[in-house]
């Protein structure tokens, strides 16, 4: 996951926001309760950038680097928007073996941006990520919810197509 | 006290129920190698140089966080447990920036005596992959060089669990994972405070004050300037540590000495100035204390404490004394009253101050500490700079003679030495503030309900027909769940003292720093404390208003304490900060 500061302006809304603080009110006091209110607040915004992370880091008062340590540590967690089209492309042990590095980045060269990037159209998000369980169908990419597996680079052109 | 039977190597051994492993080995004169943990502070297990072979376990078991039980085998000295503890190192120097002959913690890093110990032959065995980061210059007081960061996290638990700030930790993940601050902030935009605990717990030289010795040698060198050094209470109780000698030694004497060969023009002692602020303090106390000024008064001389407070506690600064710490005061005193005295330009004097206080650092750079127009601090070094530049022009410290202060800065009295340790302060001013309200004379000058080193204190005392609560806090938590407790209503007080690190300065982030394996089972807090007490204990005078230094400097120059021109020289201003925002 890319670290740096994302320079994507922030665009949260009211609502956003006055969903973000009623997801604080509901966990505040339970133990342990940052995974889930960052996991509800990556719902609302779709990512966790500084501005999102100050109001829980404020209301919660635990310290902005505690959140950020643990939005960097979990994978699932991106500090950077996400396109209309989330593409993710298993870099695990079995799809590895199998190709995916080449599908990766081909991804990469098609779309012109790098890994955790988002299309400056903000269409299309990449990433690669860890076993996703389908391994049998190795290689694997997820667009958004939709899954395919067995994949060659050739393929690659065909499935951006569906979306564009 | 509950006992179990264990054996350690062998030997039986009778360990307190709830002791850990650790613990129990020292019973039997066996000291495990420790490099993460730090007692209270640290307790996460996570390093794995402790390990140790437990019969009936299925691997090595961390010492320092496993609890001791009935008829427990323990061996610390198996082949597999030292393998183990030196393959655990030269793992942790495969990604360790091994620069040491130039590290600032050379011939101190724990790192370092720890693959001495244990035998580590090849600092080259694992030649792979290298993380490479850039150094934290950012702040006033301090660095980060990362390349030479272990990951034990004894930084990040310090400044989050004693200090409550957390403004670094351990951020990403894997072969990632780094000490950093939020969003990879430098640290000067955050809200750390310049206290320098991290610095003081770090095992290796990853953390480090800024060095400005080349700078205090530059000074020294120049003919043009007159340079003048002062040094806080707490660095004579410490600095002889650099040179080898017990905790708790007060070594004033021969630190005078050898900053007088060391070419400073005057040698003078903060304790002075010290005494000024109790003059200034105590008025401002009963001044708001008839005239209705906010209380509760909180004490001002810790830089730290100063800059939480002003990005944690914003709406409490009207509560801050005004005046300037002991350190600012000497300086601002030095370039008005004593250069006019001396016929010397305030331009050409060059004021040092030796600090056991990386916090100080910054402070010498706030707003309104300009009296004469010109900084009144120009270069703020720390105890452990002091060492670095005795040991480099070769004074053999241990055998210079003992000498004293010039005068007449260097003059002080027992209730200036004491504020080096929590409680000080306020036990400095309880000794003048009684005697004015009550207009006799004490019986007895010790007030022992605010010393010790408990993280907070509370104690009320009936003077002059009134009851005056006080509060004494140190480190940062303790301050927080004081402060607390005053804005609910809870605790209703009319003086208040903070120190920023725990214990007081004795314990300042300046200090020389002392091992883990000597941390874990000794207070240094109180050992560096008693040094001090125990020299104002034998002080001809022990109260700030009966030093003779500063009844000359009120007739001569001040008037009296609170005056127009003492409030122009002394006294200074705080700004509001916040937290979390960019």
């Amino acid at each position: 996951m890319g670290s740096q500061k994302n320079t994507v302006p922030f665009a949260g809304t009211k609502e956003q926001e006055a969903a973000l603080l009623k997801v604080i009110a509901d966990h505040k006091d339970d133990k342990g309760a940052l995974m889930p209110i960052l996991q509800k607040a990556q719902d609302i915004y779709g990512y966790l950038p500084i501005e999102v992370q100050s109001i829980i880091s404020n209301e919660m008062n635990v310290p902005l680097e505690k959140v950020y340590g643990i939005v960097t540590f979990y994978s699932q967690f991106s500090l950077n928007p996400k396109g209309k089209f989330k593409v993710s492309v298993c870099l695990g042990t079995a799809c590895y073996v199998k190709g995916s590095g080449d599908i990766f980045n081909k991804l990469q060269e098609n779309l012109g941006i790098g890994d955790g990037d988002c299309t400056a159209d903000g269409k299309f998000s990449l990433e690669s990520c860890r076993c996703i369980g389908a391994c049998g169908l190795a290689p694997v990419l997820t667009v958004n919810e939709d899954v395919y597996g067995k994949l060659t680079v050739d393929d690659i052109d065909g499935i951006l197509a569906k979306y564009k | 006290m509950e006992t179990f039977n264990i054996k350690i190597n062998g030997m039986p051994v009778q360990a307190p129920k709830g002791s850990t492993i650790l613990e129990a080995a020292r019973l039997a004169h066996i000291d495990i190698p420790t490099l993460c943990f730090l007692k209270e502070i640290n307790e996460i297990g996570a390093c794995r140089i402790c390990v140790v072979e437990v019969k009936g376990a299925r691997s090595l078991v961390a010492s320092c966080v496993y609890p001791v039980a009935e008829g427990m085998e323990i061996w610390t000295n198996t082949p597999k447990v030292l393998n183990s503890r030196k393959k655990t190192l030269e793992l942790i120097l495969s990604d360790h920036d091994r620069k040491c002959l130039s590290c600032v913690q050379s011939g101190k890093c724990e790192l370092q005596k720890l693959c001495s110990d244990l035998k580590v032959d090849n600092e080259l065995l694992y030649e792979g992959e290298r993380t490479h980061y850039d150094v934290d210059t950012s702040a006033a007081h301090m660095y980060r060089d990362n390349n030479k960061c272990i990951l034990c996290r004894r930084c990040s638990a310090v400044c989050a669990a004693t200090q409550g700030i957390g403004v670094i930790g351990a951020n990403e993940r894997g072969f990632g994972t780094n000490i950093s601050c939020a969003f990879e902030m430098p640290l000067a935009e955050t809200s750390c405070v310049s206290c320098g605990q991290c610095i003081a717990v770090c095992p290796t030289g990853a953390l480090a004050e800024k060095d400005f010795t080349d700078d205090v040698f530059a000074a020294i060198t120049d003919p043009d300037k007159y340079v003048i050094v002062q040094t806080a209470p707490a660095v004579r109780a410490a600095l002889g540590e650099a040179f080898g000698l017990p905790i708790g030694t007060n070594v004033q004497g021969k630190m005078v000495s050898a900053l007088r060969r060391l070419g400073f023009d005057k040698v003078f002692d903060t304790d002075f100035s010290a005494d000024l602020t109790i003059m200034e303090e105590a008025t401002e106390l009963l001044d708001r204390i008839n005239n209705g000024g906010a209380l509760p008064l909180i004490t001002s001389c810790s830089p730290g404490w100063i800059k939480y407070c002003e990005h944690y506690y914003p709406d409490m600064l009207d509560n801050l004394s005004s005046c300037k710490s002991p350190q600012q005061m000497f300086g601002a005193i030095t370039k008005t009253f004593y250069a006019e005295k001396m016929g010397i330009d305030p331009n050409k004097i060059v004021m040092v101050s030796v600090m056991p206080c990386t916090a100080k650092k910054f402070e010498i750079g706030r707003d309104d500490q300009n009296a004469a127009g010109v900084p009144d601090v120009d270069i703020s070094i720390t105890t452990r700079e002091l060492a670095r530049m005795i040991e480099r022009v070769g004074l053999n410290f241990l055998s210079l003679p003992d000498e004293d202060f010039d005068d007449p800065l260097g003059r002080s009295t027992g209730a200036a030495v004491i504020f080096g340790a929590t409680g000080g302060v306020m036990e400095a001013a309880l000794r003048t503030a009684v005697e004015v309200l009550t207009g006799k004379e004490l019986p007895n000058p010790d007030f022992l309900e605010v010393r010790g080193t408990n993280g907070i204190k509370e104690a009320t005392y009936h003077v002059a027909g009134m009851d005056i609560n006080v509060a004494v806090a140190s480190g940062l938590s303790n301050a927080r769940e004081l402060l607390d407790k005053v804005k609910s209503g809870e605790a209703n007080y009319h003086f208040i003292e903070i120190m920023g690190c725990p214990g007081g300065c004795v314990n300042g982030g300046g200090q020389p720093r002392v091992p883990a394996s000597f941390r874990n089972f000794n207070d240094i807090r109180s050992l560096r404390a008693k040094a001090l007490y125990n020299q104002d204990a034998e002080m001809p005078l022990r109260k700030s208003h009966e030093n003779p230094s500063i009844k000359l400097l009120y007739d001569e120059y001040l008037g009296k304490p609170g005056s127009h021109k003492a409030h122009e020289i002394l006294h200074t201003t705080y700004v509001k900060r916040s937290i979390n925002k960019f």
